[in-house]
């Protein structure tokens, strides 16, 4: 059972990671238009102008 | 050496500096943030059609469509108008309209989502940890370890549940403070209660902690929170949009000339000038030039009405041929316009005490809750004797009775309903319209504009000779009065070609005169050219001194319009037709869309008369208008759908608005909010099930947390999956 001081410690951090992750992505409008990059993925033509 | 030298010599004559400096200056983008609405895209071509349409646009830097939100934002140059990005796009195939940048800005609304959202997200992962953390107690930990496991859980737990449940906190107190109840004050309470028994229990390694029953509601709640924002900010963007649709402008004549002012700005005596195909920002009186004006917002009539100077016009109407010069008589407040809003805010009053499911539910459930806890927790310490098992009992019992399943019910169906019919090009601007939308019983159409395109066509044009045909034409091409354009474009696309009509003259008001083979011909008003005013809307052609003959014109339906009167008949609708155009030509129209019941000649405090007379016979109805004569009615029914082509305070009024220019989802919409509100009550049987289940094991004492966190997790997932089979 002493892994569990190590594996609670980890799990917590990955789980933080992820937060953290979704936190990025909030703040760089990744969720601003969802429909429209979902489509945009399966243009042809190259998009030069990405949202920065 | 000299090179470099010669590069930075500061030059003998200072202009010299200065010029390319303020050339720079010039240079430096001072660009404008364009945006466009673009109710008709929906794929990935029409993604990539539109930004490169926009992109081709000279002085366009770049553009981005939002899919999401049929919008595309333009950077461009200050030389680039937003009316040439539209025809551009028109031309192309894509409907769009200008919408006004500085009142969609990125509002609170935006933020208070991105603070929701994140609120979720943080509740979300504290309720995965402190849930695996809890496998470890529910399988049978021990002693050391369970007080570790709940140890770790509250140390997640708690700041989660701080953070994340604060909306609920905030609301909470504002409703005590207010000495009522509302659905937080049962969700607070249960947080609160939770956690510190829970605290308390851990503290004294007891059994049972709480802190994944906590955090899951907050998480659940805050789901159904985030999808409730969603649906209100994007109605309330659909509200912005719609108003940024159109900017009220003057052109204000002053000692200095022409300049450009707000409505607003205006004053009595004032005087403006409107351009022809201009709406009149005023009421007032004509002082100088002859037109036309077309009153089929303000009256209905679709008839266009001669305006010279003594002729009264008032705010809405839309001034035809000739520039006119009108001093204002009343402007703001005084406006007829303005005198209509004021019906609207009344008729509004009496809609405002309608009460939706949710509330309803609510009103119910708060009370219920904290009576049936406190009971529990009395009835068990009256038994026990023991505080800390009553207070354990009367956590247990908020915890399984909190509304998760029902703080999801009623947002995730009205998101899939709205979100549905969004995608078929209808904006739903007030929460609880869908569920008003589903008890209508009665729809009442507008026919000027909103049945119709309210835009004439020539009828029979058949008996006219060629030669008079190409007469006809010529003289049509030099006006720019609709029913010129509209007979001049009926003709050209029968393949005729413009007779030589020499000396081509409008005169603003009557129609055009010229002359073809050396004889004198018109085009114009009854009255000019001294023929009989017909009852229909019509134009007359004279060549030389025969007898004038007369052009016929019709409003052309709607697209859809038949469609959906006759779908609406199916689903046992009565339907009926309002107008304030002339008997003759409503009549002859209700034929042909198939209607029975008509009124004509309507005015537009009539109009919301008998609106509240049928809401008097106990009728639910849906109003269907555009006009300015429509809005008191609009408002004062039950439920309201206009066009995007109304006026604005039409679309200000009504509760959803068609953004495409079909009538086709009206047929649609009242079917999926029938459909929407059945989800609705499922969802709170499914909830109210669950709940009566559950509740006696937690008076019983029996609640553990594991049952807790089932009972919780399985309601809020069955409500939500319901709610996602919307048809």
């Amino acid at each position: 059972m002493d892994i569990l001081g190590l594996l609670i410690p980890v799990s917590l951090f990955l789980g933080a990671v992820g937060l953290g992750a979704f936190w990025w992505m909030l703040k760089k409008g990744q969720f601003d238009d969802p429909d429209g990059d979902a489509h945009r993925i399966l243009r042809d033509d190259y998009d030069d102008q990405p949202k920065s | 050496m000299t090179a470099t030298f010669e590069h930075v010599r500061p030059s003998a004559c200072p202009a010299c500096n200065a010029a390319p400096a303020a050339e720079h200056m010039a240079e430096l983008p001072k660009d404008a943030r364009l945006m466009l609405s673009l109710p008709g895209i929906h794929c990935a071509g029409c993604i990539s059609g539109v930004e490169k349409v926009l992109a081709a646009v000279p002085g366009v830097k770049e553009a981005r469509v939002n899919l999401t939100l049929r919008r595309a934002s333009v950077q461009a140059g200050p030389e680039v108008s937003a009316e040439a990005l539209c025809t551009a796009l028109e031309r192309a195939g894509y409907e769009a309209h200008e919408l006004d940048p500085g009142v969609l800005a990125t509002t609170t609304a935006d933020r208070q989502g991105r603070d929701l959202l994140m609120r979720l997200a943080v509740a979300f992962f504290a309720m995965m940890n402190v849930m695996l953390l809890s496998v470890a107690v529910w399988s049978g930990a021990e002693g050391v370890t369970r007080d570790m496991m709940h140890w770790i859980s509250a140390a997640i737990a708690i700041p989660a549940v701080i953070f994340s449940g604060r909306p609920f906190y905030v609301s909470a107190w504002s409703a005590l403070r207010a000495q009522r109840l509302n659905m937080d004050v049962p969700i607070t309470l249960a947080i609160v209660l939770a956690v510190g028994t829970s605290l308390y229990e851990t503290i004294h390694s007891g059994h049972h902690a709480y802190f994944d029953a906590a955090i899951a509601l907050c998480t659940f709640l805050l789901a159904g929170r985030y999808l409730d924002h969603r649906t209100r900010a994007s109605a309330r963007s659909a509200a912005q949009e719609l108003a940024a649709l159109e900017v009220p402008r003057a052109l204000r004549l002053s000692a200095a000339g022409e300049e450009t002012v707000s409505v607003a700005e205006l004053r009595v005596g004032d005087i403006v000038r409107v351009k022809p195909g201009g709406r009149i920002p005023v009421d007032g009186r004509v002082t100088a030039g002859q037109s036309e004006i077309d009153r089929s917002l303000m009256t209905g009539e679709s008839l266009p009405a001669f305006a010279g100077a003594g002729s009264v016009v008032s705010a809405g109407e839309v001034n035809l041929t000739g520039p006119l010069t009108v001093e204002v008589t009343a402007a703001g407040q005084d406006t007829a316009l303005h005198r209509i809003a004021d019906l609207v805010a009344v008729a509004e009053a009496g809609r405002g005490n309608y009460t939706s499911l949710a509330d309803q539910a609510a009103k119910l459930y708060a009370p219920g809750v904290h009576i049936l806890s406190a009971v529990a927790a009395v009835g068990w310490w009256l038994y026990t004797q023991d505080l800390r098992i009553a207070l354990n009992i009367a956590a247990a019992v908020l915890i399984i009775t909190c509304p998760c399943a029902l703080g999801l019910a009623v947002p995730a169906v009205t998101t899939a309903a709205s979100g549905r019919l969004f995608r078929k090009g209808l904006l739903i601007k007030d929460g609880t319209a869908l569920e008003r939308l589903a008890e209508a019983d009665t729809v009442v159409f507008d026919k000027t504009g909103t049945l119709t395109n309210g835009a004439p066509t020539p009828m029979a044009l058949d008996h006219l000779r060629e030669d008079a045909a190409r007469v006809a034409l010529a003289l049509a091409q030099g006006s720019s009065h609709p029913l010129a354009e509209s007979l001049a474009k009926a003709l050209a696309t029968r393949g005729l070609r413009p007779a030589h009509v020499t000396g081509l003259n409008e005169v603003p008001g009557y129609g055009v005169e010229g002359t073809w083979q050396g004889q004198a011909v018109r085009l114009g008003r009854a009255a000019w050219l001294g023929a009989e005013a017909p009852e229909d809307t019509a134009t007359f052609l004279q060549i030389g001194d025969t007898a004038p003959l007369a052009i016929t014109f019709a409003d052309t339906l709607r697209e859809g319009a038949t469609d959906v009167v006759a779908a609406l008949q199916a689903q046992g609708k009565r339907v009926i037709l309002i107008s304030g155009d002339t008997t003759a030509a409503v009549t002859r129209f209700a034929q042909t869309v198939g209607i029975t019941e008509v009124i004509a000649e309507a005015l537009p405090h009539e109009k919301a008369a008998l609106v509240a007379d049928l809401t008097a016979e106990g009728a639910k109805v849906l109003m269907v208008g555009d006009g300015l004569n429509d809005t008191a009615a609009l408002a004062a029914a039950h439920v309201s759908i206009s066009p995007a082509s109304a006026l604005d305070a039409a679309r200000t009024a009504s509760d959803m608005v068609l953004m495409g220019r079909s009538l086709a989802p009206i047929a649609d919409a009242i079917r999926t909010s029938v459909s929407a509100r059945k989800r609705i009550r499922e969802n709170f049987t499914i909830a109210t099930v669950y709940n009566v289940l559950a509740v006696p094991l937690a008076v019983a004492g029996l609640c553990s947390p594991l049952i807790a966190a089932l009972a919780m997790s399985t309601s809020s997932i069955t409500v939500s999956l319901n709610a996602l089979r919307l048809k």
